[in-house]
């Protein structure tokens, strides 16, 4: 894992190649709790930045803590070097801070499993190249506990197939078109993907009522 | 054509193409930027050698970090994170020609205050911002939703994000909102009834008669909270209120020109036949004020209904709630009537415009706050807190003995000085009662209405604002 977190468009140069996600192999860290929102992920103090730089401190910096600023069990403490982030229902609620993801990615997540997302994380983990997996609640729980019982066990996303295995078990998983899309087929760069439409974007600005072009 | 909603209409005004990801291309008509999700983008496209294609399309104002003490205003600013993230904003905003409304400007304020008060909000819009309650602006009628930081890059690069439709459920409120129940307490309502993961997937509706009768202001604050409901964008057919609410505003249009607009705004409502992928119907006549018990929005009751035991909720709210009620301390079986507060926070995006003043000032007139209270009022713009200063409201709330600020996001998520302190526990007019959302990570809040954020602070403790004598 770079320090740089994952690929995504502001990594200057990288070809589509190289863009495309199609598979995280790693180990586990599970975090457990619906409606976990992005105030847990990332308080807001540490959004008073203009950079991304140092983003990996952050990530559930508060959870991590005991009231004497301490490290506590939580498994960001507990499962280092992981990449696979296992959680439960509306994952990323609440604000839209991308900084959340970005400070899951640097501290080692490469792809999420997961009952649902709220969808504004979901976006930014596309936005980043992570993975957003959803399966059903009791899947969720199997792989959580099997993490926590075998937290030096491999666990894989395959992102073409939609599918993870882990324990020899291959389980399905469904990850969104548009982020499959976007995994698979490296389309990462919405920048130019967007740009090169601009004469269709005039067309349809000058065609609101509301639009002076 | 008949049979489609708002939501359909202004999608496909909006959309520019198929991409090949299976999404669409989207133009956004409104894109607001703020100081702490916008730096990023602009470093980029300035290393990507990109200008911004319709940089009149974007307004930007500070409002995260902004401090509302007017002392601590004078630039360079005391806290030099705070000072570096605004002076991006006025580089990147002056290099690109983007209008910024800065701490000098009397417009300043809360983007999601500001922006429907100049009239830059309109019916039939797609409203983009970094910024999850961007959903506030769909009180117009607009398609209006909140992103994250590259796609702030990509509305700027392109004046579109890449987006998946959503679904439409419309949320039928029948009846009337009694004495006391405010706009705030129908949307906290919602949320408890359709939990916060019950919008993913879905844009909300809000309709029926009780919202019909409400202002723009009190649509604000429905609209705002659609987030909490995991909706990420919530709207309200446009209608008189709506029209005559944008009449002789800074950026509608003027004159001959309105009723040609207007004509545009009432074609995008929802067809009386529309259909829709799902319908909840809500009563507003037995509606109470509403308050929360736990650490998310949708952990609600009425002021009278006792906090439910953990025990008692279905199976998968149970460990969540038992959580939750030992970070609040709240006591199951008994109404959150009589917990006590050390703050009270009066302002932000869902209730810190002008008419939520003054509901709080009709119950503070002629009262003081508790002494074991400190109090924060904390307007939502600068046009907010002149327009009460001339009314003499912010005379109301000065002599009861709360503190009377500038503009700003302030303590909702305590990006500047104003923070809660330890475990205090707060009534709080803000959207989110996460735990460490208020500064401090065993800060408790407890989520109501501008009304009953002012009988607490005069009780010291949460209070059925019904029962103090109030003059209408």
């Amino acid at each position: 894992m770079s320090s740089e977190g994952p690929k995504g468009p502001r990594d200057d140069g990288a070809g589509v190649e190289e863009m495309k996600v199609r598979r995280v192999a790693g180990t586990g860290v599970p975090v457990r709790g619906d409606d976990i929102d992005t105030d847990q992920i990332i308080p807001a103090r540490f959004l008073k930045t203009t950079t991304w730089e140092g983003m990996d401190q952050y990530a559930f910096y508060d959870a991590r803590r005991d009231d004497d600023g301490d490290r506590n069990d939580h498994p960001f403490n507990e499962y280092k070097g992981a990449n696979v982030l296992v959680v439960n229902d509306n994952f990323g609620c609440g604000s839209s801070r991308e900084h959340a993801p970005r400070a899951l990615a640097r501290w080692g997540v490469e792809a999420i499993v997961g009952e649902s997302f709220a969808e504004i994380f979901a976006d930014n983990c596309k936005s980043l190249g992570i993975p957003a997996a959803t399966t059903d609640p009791e899947t969720v729980d199997e792989l959580q506990s099997f993490v926590e019982e075998h937290p030096e066990a491999g666990i894989e996303l395959d992102v073409v197939d939609e599918t993870v295995t882990y324990d020899g078990n291959t389980v399905g998983v469904d990850i969104d078109e548009a982020m499959h899309g976007a995994l698979v087929q490296g389309i990462w760069d919405t920048v130019a993907l967007l740009r090169s439409n601009m004469d269709t974007i005039d067309e349809t600005a000058t065609n609101l009522p509301y639009v002076d072009r | 054509m008949s049979e489609r909603t708002l939501y359909d209409k202004v999608w496909d005004r909006h959309k520019v193409a198929d991409l090949p990801n299976g999404q669409d291309q989207l133009f956004i008509g409104l894109h607001l930027i703020h100081e702490v999700t916008s730096p990023q983008p602009f470093s980029e496209l300035r290393e990507r050698g990109i200008e911004v294609p319709y940089p009149e399309r974007t307004f930007a104002t500070t409002d995260h970090i902004a401090p509302t003490e007017a002392d601590k205003r004078e630039r360079p600013l005391a806290d030099e994170s705070a000072e570096g993230m605004l002076t991006a904003l006025e580089r990147n905003t002056s290099e690109t020609g983007i209008q910024f409304y800065g701490l000098d400007s009397e417009k300043q304020g809360i983007t999601h205050v500001v922006a429907p008060e100049l009239g830059l909000t309109q019916p039939g819009m797609t409203v983009v911002c970094g910024d999850s309650h961007t959903a506030t602006h769909g009180a117009f009628g607009s398609i209006a939703f909140g992103i994250g930081t590259s796609q702030v890059r990509d509305v700027l690069a392109s004046q579109c994000v890449a987006a998946d439709k959503a679904d439409v459920r419309r949320i039928e409120v029948d009846g009337r909102l009694g004495d006391g129940v405010h706009s705030k307490d129908l949307i906290l309502q919602i949320i408890a009834e359709l939990g916060v993961d019950g919008g993913v997937g879905y844009v909300y509706e809000y309709g029926g008669e009780a919202v019909h009768d409400l202002s723009m202001e009190e649509r604000l604050a429905v609209c705002n909270m659609s987030i909490e409901g995991g909706a990420r964008a919530g709207y309200i057919n446009p209608d008189e209120t709506t029209y005559e609410f944008l009449r002789g505003r800074e950026f509608a249009p003027q004159g001959d020109a309105f009723e040609e607009r207007k004509a545009y705004w009432e074609s995008i409502a929802s067809d009386d036949d529309a259909e829709y992928d799902d319908v909840v119907h809500l009563d507003a006549d037995d509606l109470e004020p509403m308050v929360t018990w736990g650490t998310n929005p949708g952990q609600a009751v009425g002021i009278r209904e006792p906090v439910p035991a953990p025990d008692d909720l279905p199976e998968g709210e149970r460990e969540a709630a038992r959580v939750a009620q030992e970070h609040t301390g709240v006591t199951p079986g008994e109404p959150m009537a009589g917990y006590p507060v050390d703050v009270a926070f009066l302002g932000t995006c869902t209730n810190g415009r002008a008419s939520d003043f003054r509901e709080a000032a009709a119950v503070l007139e002629g009262r003081e706050v508790h002494p074991d209270v400190r109090a924060l009022a904390v307007p939502g713009s600068g046009t907010v807190k002149s327009t009460l200063e001339a009314e003499g409201v912010a005379d109301i709330f000065r002599e009861a003995g709360f503190e009377w600020r500038e503009a700003g996001c302030s303590m909702c998520l305590a990006m500047n000085d104003d923070s809660l302190e330890g475990d205090e526990r707060c009534a709080s007019s803000s959207n989110r009662n996460y735990v460490g959302r208020q500064g401090s990570k065993d800060g408790r809040t407890v989520l109501m209405s501008p009304a009953m954020v002012a009988a607490a602070a005069v009780e010291g403790e949460v209070t059925d604002v019904r029962e103090l004598e109030v003059d209408a």
